[in-house]
């Protein structure tokens, strides 16, 4: 399969940098899975690879192989469109078998592969329709199995599920996962979806702005941000931060309580502290850090979301396990679990966990 | 190396275009530049010898001309009126078939049948019909009390550019229809649903919806159709050849007959340059009021 | 709307009656041109403004395919109008083309210079393009023809394929290269097959306009064996303006291939204008 290497890649439409600087080394049958809110340059990165965008700056390879100028039909990539990009005038055999039809391949040959993929993704019985006459589920399928017929050297995935209800999103991206157990390819999947990339991902690039953000593991991304932004952009619900400055074993909030944190030594520089809703607990009005006023309670039956009020800190969320029986109005006490706290400098570089 | 594919992405889309580009410059901006300087040229077929550069001669003589300012005026009149009517019975039209009635598709193919019809044919046509000898119109003119009696208007110096304009508002109407017809259908249906839920009227949801909505295009429509029917002349060539008395002349025909039948290139450029500035003149004058409406 | 006429009946049959004057406005002249056609000699002049002819003869359309030289006009029009028409759709879809699918330098200004091109006389250019056209001893050809009027049609036809070309999502010639095509093998396997539609309108409206235009042809044709149809039938009426009947059976027939036309590009009218929208 293939080792993919961006060094230093770069997008520029004229004046306008929409990339810079990115430096990604994609190991053989890895599934990397970038993800950034729109407009972060995530599509425009993912085109670059598949040869369909100009790469402006840098050195893109493929196996040490140098592929900046290579035509989309010499780089062996295959990719799934959002819009899937099925052929409307061809039948879903057609449609999967063009790439090797191109290649001139076969009759044979095509048919048993094109069966085969068929096969995979349980489309055997849809060979003769046209895509018009599909589903929205079985377009993604055919739009897979187009991908994996010719056994390219990478796939890629343009927000492949954004056109899907909810439940078949899910029942997706288990066989996407599936699939890449099977086939053991490098797999490039770009999302703006965090529970996909999740999910899905050996490793997480977070793109904003035109930067890597970071680049690692689902758990990594989730324990230890490398700056506001990933913090808050992973996990979800999303992360609270609150304005504190450092105090002596802790930090103080603008209200003026201390907060104690197991790990103190970077305190001086801290501008912020995050923490995430399932690190807070409720507790005893009397007994917690905080004094909170339940704003809005919803009860999901496996989880509770409480939004709350606290003076002088604003609004935050708490999320916990199983059903908590408050109700609009309730004072909560709320603790910290302080060694899932995260510090943040004023320009939102993480200080690390404080645990 | 480096520049390769991104060159090819500068190059490509020139591959696909050089072959319109190179028949547009070569027949017709070339041409055009060429046209420009003849109007400063003695260029007559017929006199052979007499050619070489005048200078604006031609322009001056121009300007003596008692037969280019008649047709001026009859190119204002003749564009004028048949605009009025086309865009008329057009939005009348366009509003019928923006509502739903027994046979709308047939009835749509048969209305939009003059557009298709070949000019010279409509020319003709509508030529026939006004000849008393065979056409009824004259009688029904005549009956109506229109016409004292029943005789061709087109040989009527004082009537005949009537001919020609009915011909032109027969052939006009479906390309307005059509133009509008596809402006109101780009009217979203909820915005109708919203005034009736919000009380209007028809009347008022027309002036507070429809005329609003349509206005952009009404203006881009009028204004390329003025330009397009001032340039106009095989009507008229066809149905009165300018006559009778230069009462039915347009620059546009007198373009043509001075070229077509004097075969006097140099004077018949001078007017098509007199045509194209007063074009430009409009043309600057309508974006400008445009822009001007805009900022409002 | 509809609510509203049921509301009132005045409306509705101020309604019908509107449908009624324009479908009278718009049939009428070609009812006549067809009765006048089938009116035999004899009744001509004293049933000239008869609204139905007491008898049919067919005798006009005969004498006039047969006796005179309209099928040879009809034929050198079938050739001027079908090879503009294809010269055109060729040369405008690959500009189209590129207009819809490249971004690039100049794009700006040659989309200026097609615009400009609808606007200026085109009489302007006829003196200049005659003296060419001599000077390459193209006169009285039809290859002139053709190549004076593709040029004139290709601005508008450009926008009418760029239109379709619109239309069709770009991540399809896109899954198409990376299946391993070329540009143009992906816009011949892919592509090609679903503007057919749209080549077909443009070639219709194409067609139309070559068929019926005249006074460039009247320039730059003269003699009797290359006239195209509206040069013929212009000819004819000059010389023999006593014979009502065959001239009109002669406009009847002019007016068939356009009608075929029509019906062929008629429900691509309202989509097609819109978008390019400049000329008729």
């Amino acid at each position: 399969m293939a080792r993919i290497e961006l060094q230093n890649i770069g997008k520029s439409y004229g004046a306008a940098e929409v990339l810079r600087n990115i430096n990604l080394d994609i190991e053989d049958g890895e599934f990397i899975v970038l993800v950034g809110p729109s407009g972060c340059g995530k599509s425009t990165l993912l085109r670059m690879i598949a040869g369909l965008e100009p790469i402006t700056a840098g050195d893109f390879l493929i196996d040490g192989e140098w592929m900046n100028d290579m035509r989309p039909r010499d780089r062996d990539i295959a990719m799934v469109f959002q819009s899937y990009a099925l052929y409307p005038h061809m039948d879903v055999g057609r449609n999967m078998g063009f790439s090797m039809e191109i290649r001139r391949a076969t009759k044979d040959e095509r048919k048993s592969k094109v069966a085969q993929a068929a096969e995979t993704l349980g489309l055997t019985h849809l060979m003769g329709r046209l895509p018009k006459a599909l589903s929205g589920g079985q377009r993604q399928r055919v739009a897979m199995g187009r991908a994996i017929v010719r056994n390219p050297r990478a796939f890629l995935f343009d927000e492949p599920l954004s056109n899907l209800d909810a439940a078949l999103r899910v029942e997706m991206r288990l066989e996407i996962a599936r699939l890449h157990q099977k086939l053991g390819a490098t797999m490039i999947y770009v999302t703006h979806d965090q529970v996909e990339a999740l999910t899905l991902a050996d490793r997480i690039v977070v793109l904003n702005g035109g930067d890597i953000q970071q680049v690692g593991t689902p758990l990594e991304l989730y324990e230890r941000p490398a700056n506001k932004f990933v913090a808050q952009f992973i996990g979800s619900p999303t992360m609270n931060v609150v304005p504190v400055s450092g105090a002596e074993g802790g930090v103080t909030t603008q209200n003026g309580i201390l907060i104690n944190l197991p790990d103190a030594s970077k305190v001086t520089e801290a501008a912020e502290l995050g923490i995430r809703p399932e690190h807070l607990d409720v507790v005893d009005p009397a007994a917690g850090d905080l004094l909170a006023v339940a704003d809005v309670v919803e009860h999901l039956g496996s989880d509770t979301n409480l939004y709350v009020n606290v003076d002088g800190l604003g609004a935050l969320m708490v999320r916990k396990h199983g059903n908590i029986p408050a109700k609009s109005g309730d004072k909560l006490g709320l603790r910290i679990q302080a060694e899932h706290a995260h510090l943040f400098t004023a320009n939102g570089r993480s200080l690390g966990c404080a645990g | 190396m480096r520049r390769s594919l991104y060159l090819k992405y500068l190059v490509e889309p020139f591959i696909y275009l050089s072959p319109s580009i190179f028949l547009i410059g070569a027949v017709m901006m070339i041409p055009l530049i060429v046209g420009i300087s003849y109007s400063f040229q003695a260029i007559e077929l017929l006199n052979p010898f007499n050619t070489g550069w005048v200078g604006f001669e031609n322009y001056i003589a121009l300007w003596g001309d008692r037969k280019f300012w008649i047709a001026l005026e009859n190119t204002f009149f003749w564009t004028f009126w048949s605009i009025f009517f086309q865009f008329l019975l057009g939005l009348g039209l366009a509003m019928l078939l923006n509502t739903d009635f027994f046979g709308k598709r047939l009835f749509q193919a048969l209305v939009f049948l003059p557009w298709a019809v070949p000019t010279f044919l409509s020319a003709l046509t509508w030529a026939w019909l006004f000849n008393p000898v065979i056409g009824p119109l004259p009688h029904w003119l005549s009956a109506l009390g229109v016409l004292p009696e029943p005789y061709n208007i087109l040989g009527d110096p004082e009537l005949a550019m009537w001919g020609p304009i009915v011909a032109n508002i027969w052939f006009g109407v479906p390309f307005f229809a059509i133009t509008l017809l596809a402006a109101l259908r780009s009217i979203p249906g909820e915005l109708y649903e919203a005034a009736q839920i919000d009380g209007a009227s028809p009347w008022q949801t027309f002036m507070k919806i429809t005329l609003p909505f349509l206005a952009p295009m009404i203006a881009i429509t009028v204004m390329l159709r003025t330009i397009w029917i001032a340039n106009f002349a095989d009507l008229i060539f066809v149905m009165t050849g300018g006559g009778p008395a230069n009462s039915t002349q347009i620059l546009s025909t007198y373009i043509f007959t001075t070229a077509f039948r004097k075969l006097d290139f140099g004077y018949a450029s001078a007017i098509a340059v007199a045509l194209l500035v007063i074009l430009l003149v409009y043309a600057l004058i309508v974006l400008w009021l445009r822009k001007k409406l805009v900022k409002v | 709307m509809p609510a509203v006429s049921r509301r009132h009946p005045g409306l509705v049959i101020g309604k019908y009656l509107a449908l009624a004057f324009y479908l009278t406005f718009a049939l009428f002249p070609l009812y006549w041109l067809l009765k006048i056609a089938v009116t035999p000699d004899a009744l001509i002049f004293s049933e000239g403004t008869r609204l139905v002819p007491s008898a049919i003869s067919f005798d006009n359309f005969v004498t006039v395919i047969f006796q005179t030289d309209f099928l040879a006009y009809f034929k050198n029009s079938l050739i001027v109008s079908l090879g503009t028409a294809f010269f055109t759709t060729l040369i405008a879809a690959g500009a189209g083309y590129a207009f819809s699918r490249f971004v690039f330098k100049g794009k700006r200004i040659i989309i200026a210079i097609m615009l400009i091109t609808q606007m200026f006389p085109l009489l302007m250019i006829i003196a200049p393009v005659y003296k060419i056209v001599a000077d390459f001893g193209l006169l009285n050809s039809l290859t002139s023809l053709i190549i004076v009027y593709t040029a004139f049609n290709i601005p508008f036809a450009t926008f009418l394929m760029q239109s379709f070309f619109d239309g069709i999502p770009k991540d399809l010639e896109e899954a198409a290269m990376i299946d391993g095509c070329t540009r143009f093998q992906a816009l011949r396997q892919v592509i090609f097959p679903l503007t057919l539609p749209g080549l077909g309108a443009t070639l219709g409206f194409v067609f139309t306009a070559a068929w019926s235009e005249l006074l460039f042809a009247l320039m730059l044709i003269s003699k009797n064996d290359t006239m195209t149809f509206p040069v013929g039938l212009l000819t004819f009426v000059s010389k023999f303006s006593v014979d009502w009947g065959q001239m009109m059976a002669a406009g009847v027939l002019a007016l068939i291939p356009s009608c075929l036309f029509f019906i062929f590009i008629q429900r691509y009218l309202v989509q097609g204008l819109t978008s390019g929208a400049v000329k008729g």
